[in-house]
């Protein structure tokens, strides 16, 4: 019975897979060169330093292999993409979706931001290619001196916030990815938090990728100062195309002692899409930075969330999921990296492959040093529900303490024939009784998701959520 | 008010893994029938039940069974539950992050496709059958079977029993592993949940659990086939003689060639 699990339909695409015309205010030539660097920086009308900045990273991009340890990246082709198309001019966000041209404001009517905003969001960034072209955080946040804004405007407005932090989580020489995002940057959230202040509900940004191989590589950086709490929440979509595009993103997160930050991504590219991201976050004394990863979509991501715990007591909590399907690799995990002492890490990576899919858990685990009683914990689940799927996990451990605590756990499971003969012999057809499986596989993942994100992956595994008693 | 049903099973044979296990098992089990299954370890009870329900294990070679003139045999697992057959586990299989209740409500939906899978009859009726078997409202929020006691498993296989109201249902050892209060709280809420529309079948070896059930009847299974049947008062007397007794009178009866 088993095998019959290629009958399942595991993620329905065709909801995002819907275009607007390519109607572009500015918009690069393809490929990429000093020129195009220069250009887009110009664009921004921005400071010298941040044009030196770029073009450092663009020079370490062109020196840097590709890295050949992971998936495979073969057919990314630099050249294909354009690396800059915005439908407003530069900086022209809005602060209103009836400001925006029609066929942006339904496209982010259909993927129900609007709605989110007004039902769950403290604040809501768009971006869609290269421009964010909304923003907007509530006031009563705005007057507690919280920023949120899109990074572009941030460099303009907060300079000094900014500039203390940017590329200083992820220098742009820390990985290929990171050296392009760091060239050609364009949009991403600026989040700032200011001490003793909490958000309260999330802040939401949306990316979505419109135009046919155009790459999209924002930029987001958040600061949650000394106690501040701030939950932050980013979806992305695509339509589908026969030409591949690229998002390469660099997110860096900062929590000062005592504050806690909550990252929460649900990536549903479509499967033409490379997402190449690099997340990092250093949490000093007793701060907490926790990453809830869902990795749904795309035809190769790689991403592995990070937490340096720089400061006593600090924690990290790292929740990824990732499920592949057909034509997919989802190469993801996660890094905990003590440096100080009392520091305890908890990373859950739970995994789906089917019909040939193929997913992989990454992690390293470093206890620097010095770093004296460290607790940590890693556990890889996967999910296996037929033959010709394929998961892997490659855990790295440096551990440089002899009193920390470690601990991993790794199982592959397969979807039992007594599982799903226990489940109809309820009268469940077969493809709901694999369905409840999966979703009961994710729950620990769902419970952790804002309501409507959590019911978007429900409709997404196509396993229809009844209300319950109890 | 109650409609009747009926359950028939002519000359079934079954094998696991090529070996036979089922040599030809004729019963049938009406509506309002309670009847105790005995025998001993590997007579083939418990294939008789999982044969019925449809696990993909097992190979029917020989005979049918029909539910209400229906061909079960011809039926998917999920089509013969829809067609009000119930399989009550002797080992009942682990979900996780599937909250019992979310489980129950999906299953208790797919059985009301078509009328009106109601809510609110729903929650009163899991409420009353919680009540029945001691478990506390707080039970259903515990994801399916993990980490559940011997005895929580068995308990929530008669709640689930209790609510997708089967026409026919197979309890595969119910009482094992349970001690005597588990046994008696199992036992009589299963007699309490039989009803005249409802055929209900007990697999036991022992007769314990049969003082709070009171089966109409009692069929014995040696060597997959049934041996002997009587009225409740045989369950008492295998008690005492033990299963050889049985045993040694069907290889009488074979030799003289009734």
């Amino acid at each position: 019975m088993a095998q019959n699990s290629a009958e399942l339909t595991p993620l329905d695409y065709t909801r995002y897979d819907f275009k607007d015309p390519e109607s572009y205010k500015v918009r690069t030539h393809r490929g990429i060169s000093e020129d195009i660097v220069r250009q887009i920086s110009e664009l921004k009308h921005e400071p010298d330093w941040m044009l030196d900045y770029r073009l450092r990273a663009y020079r370490h991009f062109l020196d840097r292999p590709m890295p050949d340890w992971g998936p495979d990246l073969s057919e990314i082709d630099f050249d294909a993409y354009t690396y800059y198309a915005n439908p407003l001019a530069e900086g022209d966000t809005k602060k209103r979706w009836e400001d925006l041209p029609s066929d942006i404001r339904n496209t982010f009517e259909r993927l129900g931001i609007p709605k989110a905003e007004r039902d769950y969001f403290a604040g809501v960034g768009a971006q869609y290619d290269s421009g964010t072209v909304y923003h907007k955080i509530r006031d009563d946040l705005a007057k507690k001196g919280v920023i949120f804004t899109d990074t572009d405007t941030a460099v303009r407005e907060h300079p000094e916030i900014l500039r203390k932090y940017f590329g200083k989580i992820v220098p742009y020489n820390d990985n290929k990815f990171s050296a392009l995002n760091s060239a050609v940057w364009s949009g991403g959230s600026f989040v700032y938090i200011p001490p003793g202040v909490d958000a309260g509900i999330p802040l939401q940004a949306y990316f979505r990728i419109n135009a046919n191989a155009v790459g999209q590589f924002e930029r987001t950086l958040i600061i949650a100062d000394k106690g501040a709490k701030v939950h932050y929440i980013e979806g992305c979509t695509a339509p589908v195309y026969s030409e591949n595009s690229l998002h390469a993103a660099v997110v860096e997160v900062v929590a000062e002692p005592s504050a806690k930050v909550r990252y929460t991504t649900v990536q549903n590219w479509s499967k033409n899409v490379y997402n190449l991201v690099t997340k990092r976050a250093v949490a000093y004394e007793n701060a907490l930075v926790e990453w809830v990863d869902g990795n749904m979509g795309s035809r190769v991501t790689m991403k592995y969330p990070s937490v340096y715990l720089k400061g006593r007591g600090a924690r990290a909590d790292i929740l990824s999921v990732a499920f592949a399907s057909e034509g997919q690799v989802i190469d993801s995990g996660a890094k905990a990296v003590h440096s100080a002492p009392d520091t305890s890490s908890k990373i859950i990576s739970k995994s789906i492959a089917i019909r040939g899919g193929r997913t992989s858990y990454r992690g390293l685990l470093h206890v620097a040093k010095g770093a004296t009683g460290v607790k940590a914990a890693v556990r890889c689940d996967a999910l296996l529900p037929d033959a010709i799927s394929r998961s892997d996990t490659y855990p790295y451990n440096e551990i440089h303490e002899e009193d920390a605590t470690i601990t991993h756990e790794a199982v592959v499971g397969k979807i039992g024939e007594e599982q799903i003969f226990y489940l109809m012999s309820r009268g469940l057809r077969e493809s709901d009784a694999i369905h409840l499986i999966l979703m009961g596989f994710l729950a620990e993942f769902a419970k952790e998701l804002p309501v409507d994100y959590a019911l978007e992956l429900n409709r997404l595994i196509q396993m229809e959520m009844t209300g319950a008693v109890g | 008010m109650s409609e009747e049903h009926t359950l028939a099973v002519k000359g079934l044979h079954a094998s696991v893994a090529g070996k036979e296990i089922l040599k030809g098992v004729t019963l049938t089990l009406k509506s309002g029938e309670l009847v105790a299954m005995m025998g001993p370890n590997g007579s083939g009870k418990s294939t008789l039940a999982y044969a019925l329900a449809g696990h993909p294990k097992y190979t029917i070679t020989a005979g049918e069974a029909l539910l209400d003139g229906k061909n079960l045999l011809a039926m998917s697992p999920d089509q013969r539950a829809r067609a009000g057959l119930f399989l009550g586990f002797q080992y009942p299989v682990e979900v996780s992050g599937v909250s019992l209740s979310k489980f129950l409500w999906t299953a208790y939906s797919q059985m009301h496709v078509g009328d009106e899978a109601d809510s609110d009859r729903f929650g009163a009726d899991l409420t009353k059958h919680l009540g029945y078997l001691g478990l506390d409202n707080s039970f259903l929020k515990r994801p399916l079977n993990e980490g559940f006691s011997g005895g929580e498993k068995k308990r929530t296989e008669v709640l689930q029993m209790a609510t997708l109201a089967p026409r026919f249902a197979i309890l595969d050892e119910p009482d094992s592993g349970l001690d005597i209060d588990a046994i008696r709280s199992v036992g009589e809420t299963v007699a309490k949940l039989h009803n005249p529309g409802m055929g209900t079948m007990v697999i036991t070896h022992y007769q314990r659990i049969l003082k709070f059930i009171r089966p109409d009847r009692v069929h014995v299974m040696v060597d997959g086939v049934i041996a002997l049947s009587g009225g409740r008062d045989l369950a008492e007397e295998l008690e005492r003689k033990g299963y050889d007794w049985v045993k040694v009178g069907l290889a009488a009866s074979q030799a003289s060639g009734t």
